[in-house]
C-alpha cells in the first residue's frame, strides 16, 4: 500500500477515513492492523479488494499486488483477481453466508466462477472442509444449522477455496466466544504454516494481535501512527496512543494495577484535529503537536513511529 | 417481613434460582434450561462479576434479579427479605429504586427522540426524588458531573445521537444513579465500547463502589475485566454456576476444568499462540433444551468420569472463600 487515501462523501463534507496509509506485506507474513472503530482499518481492507461502495471514494494512492496496481484494474481483471489472489473473511459469518443456500453451494459458487468444473469443485469442497476441521457431511447444511464457530470455519474454507496468496481477515473472531476464538486462531496459524499464505489481520484487540502477527501497524483516525514487529511493539511501544491502548487491556495474571485507558474519545474525521490527530487526548502533547502533523520516522531499522516526541 | 438471612453484610442473596423457558409450538412441553440452580451472595460495596460465554445464562440471571422476567424457582433475598414472597406479582417501586440495571448497548437503551435531560429527569420524577423545573435541572447536572460528563448543562440539552458510545454509556450509568440505588446490575457495560474508553467506564464503576458503597453485579465474558473490577468472580456455564470465590483466588487457582479452559483461551501476548496447546476441550456449549442429567461440561471435559454424566456435582468448598461444582474434588 502506498499513501492510500479513502474518503466518504457526506453532506457535511468528506470524511477522510483513510488518510495516507502505507505498509507492505511479504509472502507468508501475518500483518496485524489494530485500531478502534472508525480508525479506518476495515476501510483499508475494503479498498484493497475494491469493494467499497459510494459514498466511499478512493481519492489517492496505490495498492500494489505483485507489482500490479489493484486500483487501476478494470472490471474483468478485477473479477479474475479477487478471491484467486486475495480473499477476505468478514467479521460476522452470520451475515457473510447466504441463509437460504447450502454451504456446499456457496463453496462451489466461488470455484465455478473461477473456471473449475463441477466435479473438481465437489472434490475441493470436501478437501476444504477437511482442512478447516469440519466433517464433510456438514457440507449439505444450511448456515443456521451450524454453530457460530463452524460458520466462521466455513467462511474460512470459502476464502481458502482458490488458494490465494493473501487473505484479509477483518475481525474474524470478534463475534465468537473466547474458547472458540482461540480454537479458530490456532486453526488459522496451522493452515498458514501448511499453505504459506499471507494474512492481513484486522482487529481492535491488541493482545490477540501480538499473539498472532509478525508485524503490527497501529491506526488512529485514518493514519498509521506506529509500525513494528509484534514483539518489539509489545515490549517497546513508542507512540503515546499505543501506550494508551496497552493501558486499556487488563491482564489475567501478574499484579493488579489501575489502568487509565485513554481520556476523551476518537475524533470526528470530517474535521480532524490539526497537527497530530491524537494531540487532544495525548498526555505528552507539546505546543507544536497541534500545529504540525508528525511524519513517520524510523526509531530502529524495523520500527517506525509518527510522533514529535521522537524528533531529532 | 422477617429477616431470613443472618449474614449482616449481604445486600443480595440468590438461592437456587432457576429459569426455564418453554419452547415448541402447540403443546409447549420442551424446556430451555436457561438458568439452573444458581446461588450467590453480593455483599455491601462489593462487585460480583458473573463470567460466562454467550448463552451461559448471565443475562437471564440478572433480568430475574431486576424482576424483568418471572423466576421459575428459587429465592431472591434483598437485604434479608424474600422479595419473591413479599412482592410475588411484580416488584414494588421501592425495590426498583434500590436495584437498577445498566444495559449492554448504549445505542439501543436511550430514546433517540428525547434529550439527555429527559432521560435523567424521568426517574427523578417517577421516584419522587425531585420536583420543579429548577430542582430537576440541578439534579440532572449533578448526575452528569458524577459520571464526568462536562459541561453538564450543555450535555443535558443534547440528544443521544450527538454523544459518543462512551458518553452514552455514562448517561446510562447516570440514569441508574438518579434514584440512589444500593445495587446496580451491569450487563456487559463496556463490551460495545471502543477499547480506549473502556477503562474509563470501568474505573467509574470502581469509584462509585468506593465512594458511595454501591454494590454491583457485573456481567462479562471477559475474564480480564472481571478480575480488574470484581471482588468476587462467579463462572457460569450452560446455565449452571460452576465455580466462584474471591477474584484473585479463582483466577490464580482455578479449580473447574471449564474455568481453566477459559483462562487458557484468553489471548496472552506474553506466551504467544501455541499450535500444540493444551487447549484440547473442543466442541461448543451443549443445547439447553431438556439437557441430559449430570454436569453440563461433561461432553467437553478432558477429565470426565462416569459419575459426571449422571449427577450434577454439589458445590464444594476447596479453600475458604472458593467453591467449585466438580466431581474431581469430591473426595477431598
Amino acid at each position: 500500500m502506498r499513501d492510500l487515501r479513502v474518503a466518504y462523501l457526506t453532506t457535511r463534507g468528506p470524511v477522510k477515513a483513510v488518510d495516507g496509509v502505507s505498509f507492505g506485506i511479504r509472502p507468508g507474513e501475518v500483518v496485524g492492523l489494530a485500531g478502534e472503530s472508525g480508525s479506518g482499518k476495515s476501510t483499508i481492507a475494503h479498498a484493497i479488494l475494491r469493494i467499497l461502495h459510494p459514498p466511499a471514494l478512493i481519492t489517492g494512492g496505490q495498492a500494489l499486488f505483485e507489482g500490479r496496481d489493484i486500483l487501476e484494474m478494470d472490471d474483468d481483471e478485477l473479477n479474475r483477481f479477487r478471491w484467486s489472489k486475495i480473499s477476505i473473511v468478514f467479521q460476522s459469518a452470520m451475515n457473510a453466508l447466504n441463509p437460504v443456500s447450502k454451504i456446499r453451494d456457496q463453496l462451489s459458487d466461488v470455484m465455478l466462477m473461477h473456471g473449475l468444473s463441477k466435479t473438481e469443485a465437489r472434490q475441493r469442497a470436501v478437501e476444504l472442509f477437511d482442512l478447516v476441521g469440519i466433517e464433510p457431511q456438514r457440507l449439505d447444511a444450511y448456515p443456521h444449522q451450524l454453530s457460530g464457530g463452524m460458520r466462521q470455519r466455513a467462511v474460512i474454507a470459502i476464502a481458502l477455496a482458490l488458494n490465494p496468496p493473501l487473505m484479509i481477515m477483518d475481525e474474524p473472531t470478534t463475534a465468537l466466544d473466547v474458547v472458540v476464538q482461540k480454537d479458530i486462531l490456532q486453526q488459522i496459524a496451522t493452515l498458514r504454516e501448511k499453505l504459506g499464505f499471507s494474512i492481513l489481520f484486522i482487529t481492535h484487540d491488541l493482545s490477540l494481535l501480538v499473539e498472532i502477527s509478525d508485524k503490527i501497524a497501529i491506526m488512529y483516525a485514518g493514519q498509521i501512527v506506529e509500525q513494528a514487529p509484534a514483539r518489539e511493539l509489545f515490549d517497546h511501544p513508542a507512540h503515546p496512543y499505543t501506550l494508551g491502548l496497552m493501558n486499556s487491556f487488563p491482564s489475567i495474571t501478574g499484579p493488579k494495577h489501575k489502568l487509565a485507558g485513554i481520556p476523551g474519545s476518537p475524533p470526528d474525521l470530517i474535521a480532524p484535529p490539526s497537527g497530530c490527530r491524537f494531540h487532544p487526548r495525548c498526555p505528552k502533547a507539546m505546543p507544536h503537536c497541534s500545529q504540525i502533523a508528525p511524519l513517520p520516522q524510523a526509531i530502529s531499522p524495523t520500527h517506525a513511529v509518527a510522533c514529535h516526541l521522537f524528533d531529532q | 417481613m422477617n429477616p431470613i438471612s443472618p449474614e449482616p453484610s449481604s445486600i443480595l442473596e440468590i438461592r437456587g434460582m432457576t429459569k426455564y423457558f418453554p419452547v415448541g409450538v402447540l403443546n409447549r412441553t420442551r424446556q430451555v434450561h436457561a438458568v439452573e440452580d444458581v446461588s450467590f451472595t453480593v455483599r455491601r460495596g462489593q462487585v460480583v462479576a458473573l463470567v460466562g460465554e454467550s448463552g451461559s445464562g448471565k443475562t437471564t440471571t440478572i433480568r430475574m434479579i431486576a424482576r424483568l422476567i418471572p423466576v421459575t424457582r428459587g429465592e431472591i433475598l434483598f437485604k434479608g427479605q424474600d422479595i419473591l414472597k413479599a412482592e410475588p406479582r411484580q416488584a414494588s417501586l421501592e425495590y426498583r429504586h434500590q436495584v437498577q440495571l445498566i444495559f449492554q448497548d448504549p445505542f439501543a437503551s436511550l430514546n433517540a427522540v428525547h434529550t439527555i435531560e429527559h432521560h435523567l429527569a424521568r426517574p427523578l420524577i417517577i421516584h419522587g426524588k425531585a420536583s420543579g423545573r429548577q430542582e430537576l435541572h440541578d439534579r440532572v447536572c449533578d448526575l452528569l458531573e458524577t459520571v464526568e460528563l462536562k459541561p453538564s448543562p450543555e450535555i443535558a440539552a443534547r440528544y443521544p445521537h450527538q454523544l459518543s458510545g462512551g458518553q452514552r454509556q455514562r448517561v446510562s450509568i447516570a440514569r441508574a444513579l438518579a434514584v440512589d440505588p444500593e445495587l446496580i446490575l451491569a450487563d456487559e457495560p463496556i463490551s460495545m465500547l471502543d477499547v480506549s474508553i473502556r477503562m474509563g467506564v470501568l474505573n467509574l464503576i470502581g469509584r462509585l463502589k468506593e465512594q458511595r458503597g454501591i454494590s454491583f453485579v457485573y456481567i462479562t465474558h471477559d475474564l480480564a475485566s472481571a478480575r480488574y473490577i470484581g471482588d468476587q468472580i462467579m463462572v457460569m456455564y450452560a446455565g449452571h454456576m460452576v465455580e466462584g470465590g474471591d477474584s484473585e483466588t479463582v483466577m490464580s487457582e482455578a479449580a473447574h476444568p471449564y474455568t481453566q479452559l477459559l483462562l487458557a483461551a484468553v489471548p496472552n501476548p506474553h506466551a504467544g499462540l501455541k499450535t500444540d496447546a493444551q487447549l484440547q476441550a473442543r466442541g461448543e456449549v451443549p443445547s439447553l433444551i431438556d439437557p441430559p442429567p449430570g454436569c453440563p461440561f461433561a461432553a467437553r471435559c478432558t477429565r470426565v468420569m462416569d459419575v459426571c454424566r449422571q449427577v450434577m456435582p454439589e458445590p464444594l468448598t476447596v479453600r475458604p472463600g472458593h467453591w467449585v461444582r466438580c466431581h474431581l474434588y469430591g473426595k477431598m
